[in-house]
């Protein structure tokens, strides 16, 4: 390989643009997660979803606790978005797929949910939740994803899932 | 239906209706009786869960279930003070039509001294075929 040239790496800064670029596209394309107000922070590939608390999420106004619909709903969503993330970064990575012209019709089509099961082991508290997922097995048809959530203190889990998702065929 | 199942319906739909998220997602309560409530959620365009094909969001559906659980543990003759789910877990067979309204029927099948155990169906418009169904655990709280 004498004499051909390395390619040169891109400035931080451009990659960083165009990853954002794309979760922002794949988020900001669904309606029910900007009802909820819900948002997703990047670290490299890893993913923290951010539930930002309103009054219209209270489920029990005596308490005051967050609805059990909106913890499960929040649980599945950064599920989907995990696995939806999970199948977009090696499709930007490899410029398959151009960051700066993703439209939610030229994304690739989002997982669907099988089943899902939340586990509530405290009630959520009327201020801000935050949740992880974890891929534990993603095959060509069949994912399974575990998530879990907590609010001040990330030991002091809220709530947890698991979920089975049809994966999208990848043949166009 | 006599004066008292009329009262005890009203009094359960201003308390569903009146919970800021059931409100939020234009929830209504159709039936509630003796463990068995019925919820409706008219469709809207801020539950699409997917931009293409504007189908209403799983969670959503989730939302409607849990609170129909939740009714019928508390319309259960056991006459609990107060619920709250333990775990619930959901089964989605299609998607619902775009467009329809979604329908939420739940039953609390048993309760022990201290838990409620639910299931719950959802529908569209074609009834004959579910869109998603529920299985539940609530804890089910006694005056003293």
């Amino acid at each position: 390989m004498s004499g051909a040239k390395r390619r040169t790496p891109e400035p931080m800064q451009v990659i960083k643009q165009r990853r954002d670029a794309a979760l922002q596209a794949l988020v900001s394309g669904v309606p029910y997660i900007n009802f909820l107000g819900i948002d997703f922070d990047r670290r490299g590939d890893e993913l923290t979803a951010t539930l930002h608390f309103k009054p219209k999420l209270i489920g029990n106004p005596l308490l005051p606790a967050i609805h059990g619909g909106v913890t499960a709903a929040f649980l599945e969503t950064t599920a989907i978005i995990e696995l939806s993330w999970a199948m977009l970064w090696d499709e930007i990575e490899s410029g398959r797929l151009d960051a700066e012209t993703l439209s939610p019709q030229a994304l690739p089509r989002l997982p669907k949910t099988i089943d899902f099961t939340v586990d509530y082991l405290r009630s959520g508290l009327p201020r801000d939740a935050y949740a992880r997922a974890r891929i534990n097995r993603s095959g060509r048809r069949y994912a399974s994803v575990y998530v879990e959530a907590w609010q001040d203190n990330r030991d002091k889990m809220f709530a947890q899932g698991t979920g089975h998702f049809l994966m999208p065929s990848r043949d166009g | 239906m006599c004066a008292e199942t009329v009262d005890k319906t009203k009094l359960a739909r201003q308390f569903i209706e009146a919970i800021p998220h059931s409100q939020a997602l234009g929830m209504t309560l159709t039936t509630i009786d003796d463990g068995v409530a019925e919820i409706t959620m008219a469709y809207d365009e801020k539950l699409v869960g997917d931009p293409v094909t504007k189908v209403i969001h799983g969670g959503a559906v989730s939302a409607l279930m849990d609170t129909c659980g939740g009714a019928a543990v508390m319309s259960h003759p056991a006459a609990p003070i107060g619920t709250a789910t333990i775990d619930l877990r959901i089964d989605y067979m299609r998607a619902a039509t775009p467009g329809q309204t979604i329908t939420a029927r739940a039953e609390c099948y048993h309760v022990t001294r201290s838990v409620a155990f639910v299931r719950a169906t959802a529908m569209d418009e074609d009834a004959d075929n579910p869109v998603a169904t529920a299985t539940g655990a609530f804890t089910l709280e006694r005056g003293a």
